[in-house]
């Protein structure tokens, strides 16, 4: 399976220099970057590790991208993502966020089913990758 | 002096209810009134008029206004302006002290705007045209159970509108098959599909079996693509405790969003503003039953008014028009609802229809939902008028695909995608718009049909209702 996180996981992977259109983009609105990486695709998984702290001051696209680089020769069996951080009142979010790396192949989900009475079923989404220990669980 | 107190009828406009000296204070309530007087009544008297029957008084002079700051009570009418073009049309602006209201209600502040005067025999017709809700009162008001950041925070979904779909058809189908389609939308690439305004629990569908099967599919969903979803589970019901019933079963199910239909009534709407926040449960409106009352230029409550009410409310989706499809929308007056509904300090701006400021005084922004004849041919202009915090919800759009429900929001994903990251490119999206789609459609048989079936339909109506200062023409 292909997790579809993220602004852009319906198109092809993004080269680099795609990358670094969308970085400029960001930077033009004033949007400091960050890199993040996790091997737990969980959809409420909130808490990627975080690569260094956002890139507040750096105002170089080549920089970040060497950033991700980084990211993704250090952690090649983890999904790597790119953020960008909207500080402004009434924002206050993340404002772009997409995978820039994604492990060699995706088990996916199972989804496991407790019955309960009156036809109540509780669902819980278990990726099946977590199975193995931290760091152990992709192939790089 | 004695005049005024005689007993029998005189002028409102003599009784204190037209004061073209009075300067509005930054707390009051203000009112646009489109005005349309009986052949006859002076324009100073039907805004006196206006302005009087939606405050203290009745048809006659009574003595026991007497008895009370009268002066302090009434609403002044302080401006008439003829309306361009529309001879025999005023707009009258209205102001209102905030002793007039109670806290935190729509049901109060919307029996004294509207509640008797649109009946007055001496107005030929009526409109509230737009308010200004001082943020005194605003913030007396809990506003959307979560708003347009909470929400994205919720789903994990950033930097591009969000995609969503009503299962069609909208009557009829059993909860199984209700089930399948909610399933293929989701895992072919939609955020959320949605119950239809008029889906509650009828004979061939009874809610608890929609809920249970519509949230097997949102689940399986989830496990197949990674991300969250959600399906609206449509509420609404005959009494507030069936809907407070429908919607804890809901959220029992893990459901991330309930819907309720503007037919519910304001009331009915800020309890489950309530029940939605303490239950972290998002709140959709579905606008059903509006147009009875928007539409028409002359009489009635134009839409950003509710909007505004709506904010106020508390509701964290409403449908507020698409420009391109196929339901009422002029481009200027949609851009100022969703100015009303997403930014926190709107400036007046006549082009869009907005007579006044606004300032929401951080009340949470609302995310605007376009649905109603949209297609993915039509991203670019979509992405143009409404923006990234949007929901584009493409019903016939999705489920009329050739290849199938997957593919038709496989389709929408992808042009959804490539025309966000043109953008962001900095290429002119408006223009290329259809050369990006075709290039993503090489790589995507499910976009390469979807422009083939749909790409040239448009619906090319004027629009009914209309901004009176228009800066350019625009067609839709």
């Amino acid at each position: 399976m292909r997790i579809t996180q993220g602004t852009f996981s319906y198109l092809p992977e993004l080269t680099d220099e795609e990358i670094e259109l969308q970085i400029r983009y960001a930077l033009g609105n004033g949007w400091p970057l960050s890199v993040e990486f996790t091997d737990d695709p969980h959809p409420r998984n909130n808490l990627w590790e975080m690569w260094g702290l956002p890139m507040f001051d750096l105002t170089d696209p080549a920089a970040v991208l060497y950033e991700v680089n980084e990211c993704r020769r250090a952690y090649p069996g983890h999904y790597i993502r790119l953020n960008a951080y909207d500080a402004r009142y009434g924002r206050q979010t993340t404002a772009l966020s997409f995978l820039v790396h994604r492990p060699a192949e995706e088990p996916g989900f199972r989804l496991a089913l407790q019955e309960g009475p009156d036809r109540q079923v509780r669902y819980t989404l278990h990726p099946y990758a977590l199975d193995r220990p931290k760091g152990d669980r992709y192939r790089r | 002096m004695s005049d005024r107190w005689g007993a029998g009828v005189i002028p409102y406009a003599e009784m204190g209810y037209w004061q073209p000296d009075y300067e509005p204070g930054p707390t009051d309530v203000l009112a646009a009134f489109r005005v349309t007087p009986q052949p006859g009544v002076p324009p100073e008297e039907a805004g006196a008029a206006v302005a009087g029957e939606s405050s203290t008084a009745t048809w006659t002079v009574v003595w026991t206004d007497r008895l009370t700051a009268y002066d302090h009570y009434q609403a002044k009418c302080y401006r008439i302006d003829p309306v361009p073009g529309a001879p025999g049309q005023f707009i009258c602006h209205i102001a209102y002290h905030l002793d007039l209201f109670e806290e935190g209600s729509i049901a109060n502040l919307t029996s004294s705007v509207i509640g008797n005067v649109f009946g007055f025999k001496a107005l030929a017709a009526l409109r509230l045209e737009d308010m200004r809700i001082p943020p005194h009162y605003a913030k007396t008001f809990q506003g959307a159970p979560h708003g347009i950041v909470m929400e994205r925070e919720y789903l994990n979904k950033y930097g591009r509108p969000l995609l969503g779909a009503t299962v069609k058809p909208k009557l009829g189908l059993s909860a199984r098959n209700y089930g399948r389609v909610v399933y293929e939308a989701l895992r072919g690439g939609l955020d959320f599909t949605k119950d239809d305004e008029n889906i509650n629990s009828q004979p061939f569908m009874r809610w608890r079996d929609r809920y249970c099967f519509a949230m097997e599919a949102v689940n399986r969903a989830q496990a197949e693509t990674g991300e969250i979803k959600g399906h609206y589970l449509n509420v609404t019901a005959a009494t507030m405790e069936d809907m407070y019933e429908r919607a804890e079963f809901a959220a029992g199910l893990g459901s991330v969003i309930v819907m309720i239909d503007l037919t519910v009534g304001y009331t009915a709407i800020q309890s489950m503003a309530k029940w939605a926040r303490r239950n972290g449960v998002l709140l959709h409106l579905h606008r059903a039953g509006h147009s009875t009352y928007t539409r028409q230029k002359s009489h009635g409550v134009n839409f950003r008014v509710i909007a505004k009410w709506m904010r106020l409310a508390g509701v964290d989706h409403i449908h507020a028009g698409t420009v391109v499809g196929k339901l009422e929308g002029d481009p200027n007056s949609v851009r100022g609802y969703y100015d009303t509904l997403r930014l926190d300090q709107v400036a007046p701006d006549p082009v869009k229809g907005l007579y006044y400021e606004q300032d929401w005084a951080g009340l949470p922004g609302v995310m605007p939902v376009a649905s109603g004849g949209i297609h993915a041919g039509q991203m670019h202009q979509l992405l143009h008028y409404l923006g990234e915090d949007v929901v584009l919800q493409f019903g016939g759009g999705t489920i009329g695909h050739p290849m199938g429900i997957a593919a038709g929001a496989t389709a929408n994903r992808v042009a959804l995608e490539a025309m966000i990251k043109a953008r962001n490119e900095g290429r002119d999206y408006l223009a290329e718009g259809p050369e990006i789609l075709r290039a993503a459609a090489k790589r995507s048989r499910e976009l390469d049909v979807a422009l083939s079936t749909w790409g040239d339909v448009t619906f090319t109506y004027a629009s009914t209702d209309t901004p009176d200062i228009v800066a350019t023409p625009t067609t839709a």
